[in-house]
């Protein structure tokens, strides 16, 4: 595993972006965990990336114009790298008519293909055979654009991942396969997952690049994301990128996750993503101790600002349920949600419509 | 006019839709060079070249996954399965990403599913399947059933213009087994419309697939002894056409449900709840179901044949019922 880079450091001001982003994502799973949730405001499953946030801020802020990307379920930080706006993100969790899944579906399954983002399934490995289809067409464009695919550790023992991944190598596509390695799928460790002491074999085993690094470290995340993508842009075809790290939370927010040993959380605890790069920053002068807490006064506010716009915005009516099943001429989705009237829906009709589809 | 086989009526139609459409492409298994197993897509990639026939390799998942992926950037792709039978190692792909994934988040997913399937051919378990209605019970998807020439390229066609995932299914023993005159100007079937193949007084069978050409040949058989057999190809079977099933359900007051996959959960089930439900009153007897047993398909031709609804089955149940 490598914690090293190869490629110069990113600039002060995308520096500055990957610490805000790795900050707005800890703080915002932080409130749906621990409030939104609690509080019973967010109903169903609650999966948090805490622990592995750097693999996602470092993959997508490598990404260009024209890119497609498939954040996994504890991917929040790529939603809004690409545009998706907090409110919306907040919104689809509390299950609102106006939101960008309009209650259809929960979590961060969340996608736009005017973003360029094509959410998971929960049966998980099914977005990568769809990452080798965005990748064929991608390569046929011939603009040097990438498809990026991320998923678990877990989600590698199945077939649908030997399948992508063969398919890709075969066809040379433009496809970056990046596994988070959070060690846990659900409670089932490492070792009881697969036979190999580190994922990055899968991509020689395949014809293509396999590489491991930290997956605490958004600079080597970055980077190695990066090489891949210059690679694939040159039309040499897909790379294996496998990011370790610990899930330090739960499976989901009911899951204590004590089959997790006390010992390995607390040396993962001192690779936190967020103090390893505030750490650098204050060390080499890119940012002030007092321009940190800007940042964290910043992100409060926005996720402050965002939740009461989600908060405001009114539920889908029951029979809503019946629409939308088939694409037609006439198509549900061009026309605006009926709402349940309620207290909250006055706010919500002058909010102005950001999302984007 | 031109006299083409099902399976030509089915290039033709492929081949209309790539030369109208740049962004319909074709992706499976040997069809490339080699033009398919059953040469569906026989010199579709010297015309169109490697970019729209697309050879992969042996990887259903990857395949479908792959048409929603290239569907979802804007083009149309049409999937081959070397059989039906296969279709199962795509089916995640199918059933929970395909067919929700408009419901989920609103893009359209424009891709068909086509290949062969159904037995009497001798293909084995593996081979011979009539498995659609894994995907009738699928709410997102559309599935059609076609049984003439004239339908495979009309309803391919539509399937091609459709913003859904529809799921094709060719029957194999028509392939080269019915050939009729198609028009040679531009027609598509739409998907949801059933049709009266032969209007009759007694008995409505209604059925799909090469099932009609089993009615079809009964109701030859039985009009000698007297009884008119109503057959209705109902060619699209999510969504079905309710419309047509209740008028003839009506009109003749007795009903068949035949068809070639096996009983149980079958289509048969399902027009039995509908015809139950809205013409109970028109009724003279009950509803009868002429279906392949509940067992895999055998291979062995007696086994094979006695799987098989035929004419003989049909008229059978048909003079049964007549007597109820």
């Amino acid at each position: 595993m490598r914690g090293s880079r190869r490629n110069a450091l990113p600039n002060s001001g995308t520096l500055e972006r990957m610490l805000y982003y790795l900050k707005l994502t800890r703080e915002s799973e932080w409130r749906i965990e621990n409030v939104l949730y609690r509080q019973g405001k967010i109903v169903g499953g609650v999966y948090v990336g805490r622990g592995q946030e750097a693999i996602g801020v470092g993959a997508a802020l490598t990404m260009r114009a024209g890119d497609v990307t498939f954040p996994c379920h504890r991917d929040f930080s790529i939603f809004l790298i690409r545009g998706f706006s907090l409110a919306d993100i907040f919104a689809n969790w509390l299950a609102r008519a106006d939101s960008p899944n309009r209650g259809r579906d929960n979590t961060l399954h969340i996608g736009s293909m005017k973003l360029g983002i094509i959410p998971i399934i929960s049966p998980l490995g099914a977005t990568l055979p769809v990452a080798c289809g965005v990748g064929m067409v991608l390569k046929q464009r011939g603009q040097g654009n990438v498809a990026m695919v991320h998923f678990g550790e877990g989600t590698t023992s199945l077939g649908n991942v030997h399948e992508a991944m063969n398919f890709a190598a075969v066809l040379k596509l433009p496809v970056i396969f990046i596994c988070n390695n959070n060690q846990y799928a659900y409670s089932t460790p490492v070792e009881k997952q697969f036979a190999v002491k580190s994922l990055a074999v899968r991509g020689p085993a395949y014809g293509m690049p396999g590489e491991s690094v930290d997956g605490t470290d958004v600079l080597a995340v970055y980077d190695a994301v990066d090489r891949a993508s210059a690679r694939a842009r040159a039309g040499k075809g897909p790379s294996f990128l496998e990011c370790v790290t610990l899930r330090m939370a739960g499976h989901s927010a009911h899951d204590a996750a004590e089959y997790v040993p006390e010992k390995l959380k607390q040396a993962w605890a001192k690779k936190d993503p967020i103090l390893r790069l505030q750490k650098l920053l204050l060390a080499r002068k890119t940012l002030a101790r007092q321009e940190i807490e800007e940042i964290d006064r910043r992100v409060r506010e926005e996720i402050d600002l965002a939740i009461a716009n989600a908060e405001a915005r009114p539920l889908p009516r029951g029979e809503e349920a019946l629409e939308g099943v088939y694409c037609g001429p006439d198509c549900w989705w061009r026309k605006p949600p009926s709402v349940v009237r309620g207290p909250s829906a006055v706010a919500a009709d002058n909010r102005p419509r950001t999302r984007e589809r | 006019m031109a006299l083409l086989t099902y399976l030509e009526a089915i290039r033709q139609g492929l081949w209309e839709e790539m030369e109208r459409d740049p962004s319909v492409l074709v992706i499976g298994e040997d069809i490339g060079a080699y033009g398919g197993a059953f040469k569906v897509t026989a010199g579709m990639q010297e015309k169109f070249g490697e970019d729209r026939v697309i050879d992969t390799p042996i990887s259903e998942s990857a395949i479908v996954g792959a048409a929603i992926g290239a569907a979802l950037m804007g083009m149309r792709p049409v999937v081959e399965m070397q059989f039906m039978d296969f279709i199962a190692s795509g089916f995640d792909e199918i059933v929970n990403m395909a067919a929700k994934m408009h419901y989920r988040w609103g893009p359209p997913v424009p891709i068909v599913i086509r290949g062969p399937s159904g037995a009497g051919v001798h293909g084995g378990p593996y081979h011979s399947q009539s498995n659609e209605m894994w995907f009738v019970h699928t709410p997102g998807l559309k599935v059609v059933a076609p049984a003439t020439a004239y339908d495979a390229k009309g309803l391919i066609k539509a399937a091609i213009r459709d913003d859904n995932p529809v799921i094709y299914y060719e029957h194999k023993f028509l392939y080269r087994r019915i050939k009729e005159e198609v028009p040679e100007q531009e027609y598509s079937v739409p998907i949801g419309k059933a049709v009266v193949r032969r209007q009759g007084t007694d008995i409505a069978v209604i059925t799909y697939g090469a099932m009609v050409w089993t009615a079809l040949d009964a109701a030859r058989e039985l009009e000698k002894e007297g009884l008119s057999l109503e057959v209705v190809d109902l060619r699209s079977l999510l969504p079905y056409d309710e419309e047509t099933v209740l008028a003839s359900a009506r009109k003749c007051s007795k009903v068949i449900l035949l068809h070639e996959d096996t009983r149980t959960g079958g289509m048969g089930g399902e027009l039995a709840a509908l015809i139950a439900e809205k013409a109970f009153d028109h009724l003279d007897g009950p509803i009868v179901r002429v279906t392949a047993p509940d067992t895999p398909v055998p291979f062995s031709p007696p086994l094979e044949e006695y799987f098989l609804p035929n004419a003989q089955k049909v008229a059978e149940a048909a003079r049964k019922l007549a007597a109820y």
